[in-house]
């Protein structure tokens, strides 16, 4: 490189990773970066539940008597889990599963179809933030018996 | 092309295409499972235990059901290693985190297999 391109040059700008420490509670992710992010938190933490899911799979469907003991634990807890927190884990994890569920259905439709413009990914991210939210309390309706 | 042995290609196109596509069929798959609870389950009416557990008393919900346990070990092994291999660098704990994530999802599909086939 010669010294006259070197001082003229203009500054190039620089890309590099987003830093968790320094970078995030400053940098504006679009809602497409918020569905992504949450695509994986929501995995993680149906991951990490497992256990949780499959007892709750267990006692609602094996025999009334065990249905009744899944039905207690939003009323009574389990164990020394307040039911409070039992029913805001449950509501977490229906939200990560709806969340999942429809971010994953965006994916597909977005590998299927080839149609991804800035217009479609922004406006298909709200809806699956919007979406997910509203399925997540039909659920909870249902499930804490409302309706 | 080689996907083992000493020669196996580990880079360039296709590498991953495997996982990739998996993680995508098994997500289908999981798509059509949720689809057909989330409508039962959303029906008006009281959700008592009969209501609940006959839904996943015929046959064919017990087959759907038992494919999508599978379908959910294997594309949670994909996208967890996804996030193992994004975030965690040493090679050492990156190994322990994926034989946890093996063991975890292989004993938990035993255990909601179990579940499933007594009912």
């Amino acid at each position: 490189m010669t010294s006259t391109t070197n001082g003229t040059a203009k500054k190039r700008p620089v890309y590099r990773n987003i830093n968790i420490f320094t970078d995030v509670r400053t940098y504006r992710l679009p809602p497409a970066g918020f569905v992504s992010i949450l695509h994986r938190v929501s995995g993680l933490l149906m991951f990490l539940l497992l256990p949780f899911i499959i007892w709750m799979f267990d006692n609602s469907l094996t025999s009334e008597i065990s249905y009744d003991a899944f039905t207690n634990a939003f009323v009574a807890g389990i164990g020394f889990v307040p039911a409070w927190f039992v029913k805001l884990v449950v509501l977490g994890l229906a939200w990560a599963y709806l969340h999942h569920f429809i971010a994953g259905v965006r994916h597909l439709w977005m590998d299927a179809t080839h149609s991804v413009s800035k217009e479609q990914g922004h406006s298909s991210a709200v809806f699956t933030l919007a979406a997910s939210v509203l399925l997540t309390l039909a659920v909870a309706a249902k499930l804490f018996g409302l309706y | 092309m080689s996907t083992f042995g000493s020669k196996r290609i580990v880079v360039g196109a296709h590498y991953g295409l495997r996982d990739w596509l998996a993680q995508r069929i098994t997500a289908v798959l999981m798509a059509l499972f949720t689809v057909v609870l989330l409508v039962q389950f959303l029906m008006p009416g009281e959700l008592g235990y009969d209501h609940w557990a006959a839904i996943f008393s015929s046959q064919w919900m017990k087959v759907l059901t038992f494919v999508v346990i599978i379908s959910l070990a294997y594309h949670a092994w994909v996208g967890m290693r996804d996030i193992w291999m994004d975030y965690v660098q040493p090679v050492g704990a990156r190994l322990c985190l994926q034989v946890f994530t093996l063991v975890w999802l292989v004993g938990c599909a035993g255990w909601a297999i179990q579940v499933l086939w007594r009912l």
